[in-house]
């Protein structure tokens, strides 16, 4: 028995040589899995990288599974969805995944962005992890608004039809532009038919290579910690970081606790909730599309609101459009406008800890607000809060300078 | 920690480990059935292959319609008497006169006519080597060794007016036939042997 | 006012806005449907081919998925909702041509397969029993959900007909008060309800025929990962022995 066994360990050690002497696998596995090193003292707010890889992957395969019976015709797309939901086996299901996990993965993202604020880590040595990061939130928003036209529901055809009109609000060659954008004189089957091409080949292949890009740069500056402590710093005799632990068996053990927990919050939804309340799926979207008339209220998805509310707080074509633009890429700028010493909020003064709360609630407040009519006290409302929302980006080189900051140890801490 | 404890830990680290990837793999395998099962037939595809229904009565005998069931070519033959006199002529050069490859014919066409009315030959119009449409070349002749059938014009597989498939030709098997019965005596529904139409 | 009065009356007053804006809609009566209620959706079944299927397509639903989902045997479908079709793989399509209806009612009745979850089911049943009459309507009716309706009153011969009873509020918009009946139909107004009542829930089985379904197999795939958590949790335990 014995014997056997060493020898199929023989056979296998000489098949993965002739492997890794072709193809660096045993390499690549120790550097990204069994010897990446990330720090012992993650706490649950570090889980939302690996979700939002899990949502990728249910994104891509529910994607191709609806690709196989969704047609992309002005004509014939709501029907296919609907012949989706009830003829196709199982589409019901796919369908709801896939719809589900649109919503969830803009929560996750959005988590996950708020885990390098609270922790610094968008700052030195990771600012090009960030950069990458918010270009795959950026190409994250065009995926999610590509696929939002498919159904061809009211919502779909009016939503697209507000968010491409903004982009006549440039000077000179916005109409040019939103001509272009659409392909025709009006949103039609051409614009719904290149959405799709956008939706299911384009943007998820880019998307797909900035998340190899991020892990890469991940991986090579080492993941930052609850103190924001580099770990590299305090290496043991064999090199391997004192309070690093191996990615496998550690990390992914604990991943997998927390992929489960949010696998039953997923399904939770999918299978009792699909719609969420109108949320996830709006009311409006059950019709569809009627060029001759708009639905009553008119609020783009929810994950995109907190920017809509800041362009409709501005009473300004132009402006509103310049506004909304830099909400959303402001926060690109956030390694350079952090001047703070130390990364973790758990260093940091009550300045930052302030900007940072007023920050959240302002985020969540604007979200709250671009789905409300855009009238009256919500107007204001909408204001007040946009301003708070630039004041904790722009003012943010001054109070990180001024905020006291408290000694950060030589060693991460951990509660064994 | 003593090695006592340290066997323990090992044996429970292990029972876990396996407990989980069972969990894991059979939790996988089981969200592989929707997508899996997603690629079968709609219920619209179900739909649009319904059993058909084809009035017979009207054919004259020698008279031959072609059918559609599932998106597949059906022939309805009407047999005159000359026609099935012919049938127990050519068994010495089929390769199946009998019918014996059960894949073939549902039980009830297991005979001589491969059919339930000796009259009318319902068969599927698919040559069994590579699904080319055979032609319906009833007539004897001209060649000498032609008495009348069914010929494939991709790669020369022959048939008889059975459609059993004669010796040495590429096709493997006699031509097919799909599930049938009459509702009337003159009206026959393809797609279904028995229940309700 | 200074400027943090201003926010400070700003939040006070946000607080009460949800009932402001509330307001300004129409006020729908509760449908309270069960979809889990087959008998209720066996009934709207058949109200729904008796008077919608007239006139209405749900061209999205399959008669033999209607039948198993709602236990009917094939011999009950063909007998007593099957109007408009011939086999039951069919979908509910309706006999009235759509350019005629175009003509007769302004537009085509709209398809019904998704009304139930585009519109709500209170939306519904508050419009089926929202017919009031209108001498200034083409129909002789007007609708209190969707004013300016093309469709006629079809269920007044059970309903019969009422009149509507609106006045002007302090903001001068006219509020509906109440319906008074005029005309007494064949059902007492508790009977039509229930037949309102059961047609809607038919609706909503109709927009989504999957609900039960996804629900019962929900529980188990929550059972399922609540099982697998306990697993990896204890799993998980273990591994970090080794972490101190």
């Amino acid at each position: 028995m014995a014997r056997i066994e060493s020898e199929v360990g023989i056979r296998t050690n000489t098949f993965m040589k002739w492997v890794d002497d072709r193809f660096p696998f045993t390499e690549t596995l120790k550097y990204h899995i069994t010897e990446y090193y990330a720090s012992k003292n993650f706490n649950w707010w570090y889980i939302f990288g690996v979700l939002s890889m899990v949502v990728l992957v249910i994104q891509l395969l529910t994607g191709i599974f609806l690709t196989m019976n969704y047609k992309p015709a002005a004509a014939d797309a709501f029907a296919s969805v609907e012949y989706i939901m009830r003829d196709v086996e199982w589409g019901w299901l796919i369908r709801y995944m896939h719809s589900t996990g649109a919503s969830f993965f803009f929560i996750v993202v959005y988590l996950h962005m708020f885990r390098a604020m609270l922790y610094g880590s968008y700052k030195k040595p990771r600012e090009l992890i960030w950069l990458i990061g918010m270009l795959i939130f950026f190409v994250l928003m065009a995926e999610g608004f590509a696929g939002y036209l498919l159904p061809w529901g009211q919502m779909s055809y009016w939503g697209a039809q507000v968010i491409i009109s903004l982009f006549g609000a440039i000077p000179f060659v916005g109409e040019a532009l939103v001509e272009w954008i659409r392909g025709d004189y009006a949103i039609s089957d051409v614009t719904l038919n290149r959405f799709f091409a956008f939706h299911v080949i384009l943007l998820p292949l880019i998307l797909v290579a900035l998340v190899f890009l991020h892990i890469v740069a991940l991986h090579h500056v080492g993941s930052n910690n609850p103190d924001g402590i580099e770990i590299k710093e305090n290496k043991g005799p064999d090199g391997v970081p004192l309070d690093g632990i191996a990615f496998h068996p550690y990390h992914t053990t604990k991943d997998l606790v927390g992929i489960v927990v949010f696998l039953m919050i997923f399904s939770g939804v999918v299978f009792f909730a699909p719609d969420m309340g109108g949320y996830f799926l709006e009311h409006a979207n059950f019709e569809p599309a009627n060029t001759m008339a708009t639905p009553e209220h008119i609020a783009p998805v929810w994950y995109y609101t907190p920017y809509y509310a800041i362009l409709r707080a501005v009473p300004d074509k132009f402006w509103g459009f310049v506004l909304f633009g830099m909400s959303v890429v402001l926060p690109v700028f956030l390694p350079w406008l952090d001047r703070s010493r130390v990364k973790s909020i758990r260093y940091r003064g009550w300045i930052h800890k302030m900007a940072l709360s007023v920050f959240v609630i302002s985020f969540l407040m604007l979200g709250w607000l671009g789905l409300q009519p855009a009238e009256g006290l919500y107007v204001t409302l909408a204001r007040i809060f946009s301003v708070l929302y630039f004041a904790f980006f722009l003012l943010m080189p001054y109070y990180t300078t001024i905020d006291k900051t408290k000694p950060v140890p030589e060693r991460v801490v951990f509660h064994g | 920690m003593t090695d006592d404890v340290d066997q323990i830990d090992r044996k429970r680290r292990h029972f876990l480990t396996v407990a989980t990837l069972v969990t894991g793999g059979a939790g996988m395998a089981a969200a592989a059935v929707p997508f899996l099962s997603s690629l079968k037939p709609s219920a619209r595809a179900q739909a649009l292959g319904a059993p058909v229904e084809v009035a017979v009565g009207s054919l004259e005998p020698g008279e031959m319609v072609r059918v559609m069931w599932r998106g597949r070519l059906v022939f309805v033959l009407r047999r005159d008497e000359e026609m099935l006199s012919r049938l127990s002529s050519v068994t010495e050069f089929l390769d199946d006169p009998d019918s014996q490859n059960p894949e073939q014919q549902p039980e009830f066409a297991v005979n001589e006519y491969r059919s339930i009315n000796p009259e009318f030959l319902v068969i599927e119009g698919s040559c069994t080597h590579l699904g080319c449409a055979p032609l319906a070349e009833f007539q004897v002749g001209p060649a000498d060794d032609w008495h009348g059938g069914f010929f494939c014009p991709c790669h020369g597989s022959r048939f008889d007016l059975s459609g059993r498939v004669y010796k040495s030709v590429p096709a493997p098997t006699n031509m097919r036939v799909p599930p049938y019965r009459f509702i009337r005596e003159d009206v026959i529904i393809i797609g279904v042997e028995t229940g309700a139409a | 006012m200074d400027k943090p009065m201003r926010l400070i009356s700003g939040l006070a007053a946000m607080l009460l806005s949800v009932g402001v804006f509330a307001a300004t809609e129409i006020e729908l009566e509760l449908a309270n449907n069960d979809p889990d209620d087959i008998e209720s959706l066996q009934r709207g079944a058949r109200n729904f081919m008796n008077y919608c299927a007239g006139c209405h397509s749900a061209k999205y639903v399959r008669y033999n998925t209607l039948g198993r989902d709602l236990n009917l045997s094939e011999d009950q479908l063909i007998e007593n909702l099957m109007f408009n079709a011939e086999k039951t793989f069919e979908t509910i399509e309706t006999n009235m041509p759509m350019d005629d209806a175009a003509r007769w009612f302004g537009q085509p009745p709209p398809d019904l397969s998704l009304m139930a979850r585009a519109r709500g089911t209170d939306y519904v049943y508050s419009f089926l029993k929202g017919f009031y009459l209108d001498p200034d309507s083409p129909t002789g009716v007007d609708n209190r959900v969707l004013v300016g309706t093309s469709m006629p009153h079809v269920l007044w011969e059970l309903q019969g007909f009422q009149t509507a009873e609106f006045e002007i509020d302090e903001n001068g918009t006219v509020q509906f008060v109440q319906f008074d009946q005029a005309m007494a139909g064949s059902m007492s107004s508790e009977e039509f309800d229930e037949f309102a009542r059961d047609t809607v829930n038919f609706m909503e089985y109709m927009a989504e025929p999957i609900r039960s379904k996804r629900r019962a197999l929900g529980i188990w795939v929550l059972a399922f990962l609540m099982f697998f958590w306990i697993i990896s949790s204890m799993l998980k335990k273990q591994i970090w022995k080794d972490v101190t």
